[in-house]
């Protein structure tokens, strides 16, 4: 009788296993979409930096030093925080922003045809100091740089 | 709503550079009232050379009010460039520009 509840104790558990673990899934299905210039929507909606990374399909991306993050140190204005991501390397087919610290990290993703400069540059709103990240997709590859931007004043609340 | 657009060539590269009116609220922020205001922010950005996708881009609210955007593309002086966002309450807008 004891080991009858313990088997049901671990069905039960074994369960909800399964039920996190189709919750963990979610970033990649935004993934699948997003990747066939579908519908990205979701992917803004992460509200942390790990799926925000897996959601674009650059958990995985290296760090390298060619990409180049033109950026304030300080702003003191988090409202308006001009950001420009460039690279020498061939062949980009996206760059993507972060804002790591950001309640929904995921800030801008620009698909690069032939013909476009591997270079993007706008404004973000940064809530509070946080690292900027860059991401640099070319041939298939995800490469990745990043500064921190101290804030002086948040640029997200009310 | 109003889109600034101008595209320069330098050396075969379209310098393009645009401004648009768009409140790009967070969804964050709360009223005088302390409900919450609605998220509404340009959700899509496409911009064209000659009738051609070069650049599409996709963006969430943390892009600032009235968005900044500036690429280049390779173009030549009197190419037709457009670009046309929506937003996440399916409204939008485009603007024309020819290089110069």
């Amino acid at each position: 009788m004891k080991r009858r509840t313990f088997l049901q104790g671990t069905l039960t558990a074994s369960a909800a296993g399964l039920a996190a673990g189709a919750g963990l899934l979610t970033p990649g299905a935004v993934m699948a979409d997003g990747h066939g210039g579908g519908d990205m929507a979701a992917a803004f909606k992460l509200d942390n930096y790990a799926a925000a990374m897996e959601a674009i399909g650059a958990k995985d991306a290296a760090e390298s030093g060619d990409i180049k993050i033109k950026a304030p140190e300080i702003a003191e204005n988090g409202a308006v925080v001009p950001v420009t991501i460039s690279t020498e390397m061939e062949g980009v087919t996206q760059i993507a922003m972060v804002v790591t610290e950001n309640p929904t990290p995921l800030a801008a993703v620009f698909n690069m045809t032939e013909g476009a400069q591997a270079m993007a540059s706008t404004r973000l709103k940064m809530g509070k100091t946080s690292d900027m990240v860059a991401v640099v997709t070319a041939g298939d590859k995800s490469f990745m740089a990043k500064q921190e931007i101290k804030v002086t004043i948040g640029g997200c609340g009310g | 709503m109003a889109i600034k657009l101008k595209a320069k060539e330098k050396k075969g590269v379209l310098q393009i550079k645009a401004l648009m009116n768009h409140p790009m609220e967070t969804g964050q922020r709360k009223d005088s009232k302390g409900e919450k205001i609605p998220a509404h922010y340009i959700s899509d950005v496409v911009i064209q050379v000659n009738d051609k996708d070069v650049i599409t881009a996709n963006w969430g609210a943390s892009i600032s009010k009235n968005p900044y955007l500036s690429v280049e593309v390779a173009g030549k002086k009197g190419d037709k460039v457009k670009l046309s966002w929506t937003d996440n309450k399916g409204e939008s807008d485009s603007a024309e520009a020819e290089a110069g």
